[in-house]
């Protein structure tokens, strides 16, 4: 959900010699994954050959297939190692971003917004937004997902081969060409279908690679209630193992922050923006076989997402108890050579694994960045083809003509990606711009899909405008944080607010701005019919009766027992 | 999916591959201990998680493999 991870600091800070040294045992384990996935392509190529099946894997996906590939689709390698150099650096205090951050949406997704994605028939959310609001909304979040998604894929690219340099030593351009061309073939092959059995695929060697490094950390450590003890006498201080109790005040936590920016900012507004319409994610669901499936698939997410913690935010928490070096920034790694919080995961990974064990874990690295990739370039594809070139630019070509651009799209999502790659290699801090475009646009969108489904009254010009205030008012509010550090105390309430805190407000007012400019220009416009509003909107929509057989086949029942376990987490890691 | 082999199948796949491959090293290492010992070498973590890898693997590979 958001890069924590400082590649260019990372690659000043690669020292001469890599961390890991593989073995002809690892290579082999890493070479039969790149087998695999070029294999699943090919094996695909056959059933994707209409858009239905290109675009949409042929929405035949199951609620467990479509829930991993969900979940998996956010979970790449430099979320990963990001968030555990967070957990290293901040304390339990980053799975606020897997918990918190992500449980609420994704139910709240499952529950309540996915009968309408689904009913629509829609093929994204840039295409419900033309439904709902007509074609200048449709056209204003199409071309601004498209840009960013490819150019984050690039940034993506650049960081994974930064981290293949300092942690096995490869060359830069080698990395970044093996991964994208081995993308480039088993998505333009085998569409969304041959991404998804990747990140299915993919999520299975993040758990099996990084499960290792948390239960043997624990066993040396001798359990959690130890491990807490080490922290604290090590630290002073028994603030990183508590989530909530530290965040009465800005100053009383070490990242800075607030429980209302939690809450408000991050709980609400960053996270429901980002799982219910970025449709990189969004896209993995309405490729469910039926709306049973597509409301399941965000529930079986949210009970893996919940999980994730242990093997990112455990071993950052471990690696405070038992790493005998300490870690730094990565600004201060790359001036005295020492190692940078991002490192914390490839160095545990070390620490426990041999040969074998060893490529595993590192393959599992090359698979979430390989899959991160596919998932962006695969989105990109699909709303290029069908909500930019399809709806504006040729409009009645047929159906083979769309499965060809999209297979084109692909191949020139990856090149556009390398390029951008090469050009963040000499420009590093393009990156963060792009990153923080990238985050602009996704809370006042989420403020225009929710008002859409949920009031009727909403009008084409009320969506338009809302949406465009919005994002105009995150845009303003980083470049006046930008050029005068001293606005921070305006925009995250506080002077002593750090950057999370800050992108957790500015989101806030994002979407605040966005919600009133929709209500206020609605209220002064033409509203639609009711009857144009039947499958888009709650209240002029007849949902569809689920006859389940059992009580446990309900997403509601399974809703509420991750609901619970949510709830319950929170309250022991208190 | 229909007329597909399940994704399951592939990752059976995988899993076996990665489990033979983890366990034989492990059992390697018994009779000829690297020069540098991981932490916690002693549990022998490649025999006892690829043994494992191994079990889960054959099973889906077997549960999932295609009937046509």
């Amino acid at each position: 959900m958001t890069l924590a991870l400082a590649p260019a600091g990372l690659l000043a800070a690669s020292v001469q010699h890599s961390l890991v040294r593989l073995s002809g045992v690892d290579i082999a384990v890493i070479a039969i994954y790149f087998g695999i996935v070029i294999y699943i392509g090919f094996y695909l190529k056959g059933s994707s050959n209409t858009s239905e099946e290109f675009f949409m894997a042929g929405r035949e996906m199951t609620a467990w297939i479509a829930g991993l590939s969900f979940v998996s689709a956010n979970l790449g390698s430099l979320e990963l190692m990001g968030w555990a150099g967070s957990a290293y650096q901040y304390g339990i205090l980053a799975t606020h971003w897997y918990w918190i951050g992500a449980i609420p949406a994704m139910l709240f997704l499952g529950i309540v917004m996915m009968p309408f994605y689904y009913i629509s028939r829609t093929h994204s959310v840039p295409g419900y937004l033309h439904l709902r609001y007509g074609d200048g909304t449709r056209a204003l979040s199409a071309i601004c997902f498209a840009l960013m998604t490819v150019l984050m894929s690039g940034i993506n690219m650049f960081a994974m081969a930064v981290v293949m340099k300092v942690v096995l030593g490869w060359n830069l351009s080698f990395s970044i060409w093996v991964s994208s061309i081995t993308v480039a073939i088993y998505v333009a092959l085998g569409g969304l279908r041959s991404a998804i059995f990747n990140e299915v695929l993919q999520f299975l060697l993040i758990w099996l690679g990084a499960l290792l490094i948390p239960i043997l950390g624990l066993v040396e450590c001798g359990g959690w209630t130890n491990l807490k003890h080490q922290i604290a006498t090590r630290l002073g201080t028994t603030d990183y193992t508590h989530l909530w109790s530290t965040t009465a005040h800005f100053k009383d936590n070490p990242m800075g922050i607030h429980w209302t920016g939690i809450v408000f900012g991050l709980g609400i507004v960053i996270s429901f923006g980002y799982w219910t319409t970025d449709f990189l994610v969004v896209q993995r669901v309405l490729s469910a076989h039926n709306l049973r499936a597509a409301r399941m698939s965000p529930i079986i997410g949210a009970a893996f997402k919940m999980c994730v913690p242990f093997i990112v935010i455990l071993p950052g928490l471990l690696a405070l108890s038992v790493l005998p070096v300490h870690l730094v920034p990565a600004n201060v790694a790359a001036a005295t050579g020492q190692h940078s919080y991002n490192e914390v995961l490839p160095l545990m990974l070390v620490r426990y694994c041999g040969p074998g064990l060893l490529g595993l874990g590192v393959t599992a690295l090359i698979a979430g960045f390989m899959s991160g990739m596919a998932g962006n370039v695969s989105a990109f594809a699909t709303v290029w083809t069908y909500d930019i070139y399809g709806a504006f630019l040729n409009r009645k070509a047929s159906d083979s003509h769309y499965v060809a651009m999209g297979r084109w799209c692909t191949f020139i999502g990856v090149l556009i990606s390398v390029g951008t790659a090469y050009i963040v290699q000499h420009a590093a801090s393009i990156m963060d711009y792009v990153q923080a475009l990238f985050s602009f646009f996704i809370a006042p969108l989420f403020g225009t899909v929710i008002l859409g489904m949920l009031w009727k009254r909403a009008t084409k010009a009320g969506g338009f405008w809302g949406l465009l205030a919005g994002t105009c008012t995150a845009i303003g509010l980083w470049v006046w944080v930008h050029f005068n550090p001293a606005a921070l105390r305006y925009v995250a309430l506080s002077p002593d607010a750090k950057v999370m805190a800050e992108d957790m407000y500015r989101a806030l007012w994002s979407w605040l701005v966005c919600v009133i400019v929709t209500v206020v220009v609605s209220l002064m416009t033409q509203p639609r019919p009711e009857s144009e509003l039947e499958g888009l909107v709650y209240g002029a929509t007849k949902l569809p009766e689920e006859h389940d057989d059992h009580w446990y086949q309900k997403p509601i029942v399974w809703a509420s027992v991750i609901a619970v376990v949510f709830i319950g987490l929170n309250i022991i890691f208190w | 999916m229909r007329g597909h082999t399940s994704i399951w199948f592939f990752s059976g796949i995988l899993l076996l591959c990665y489990g033979l491959l983890i366990t034989a090293t492990g059992l390697w290492e018994l009779v000829h201990p690297p020069a540098v010992e991981p932490v916690l070498w002693q549990l022998h973590a490649p025999i006892w998680w690829g043994g494992m890898m191994t079990a889960g693997g054959l099973f889906y590979t077997i549960r999932f493999r295609s009937h046509h």
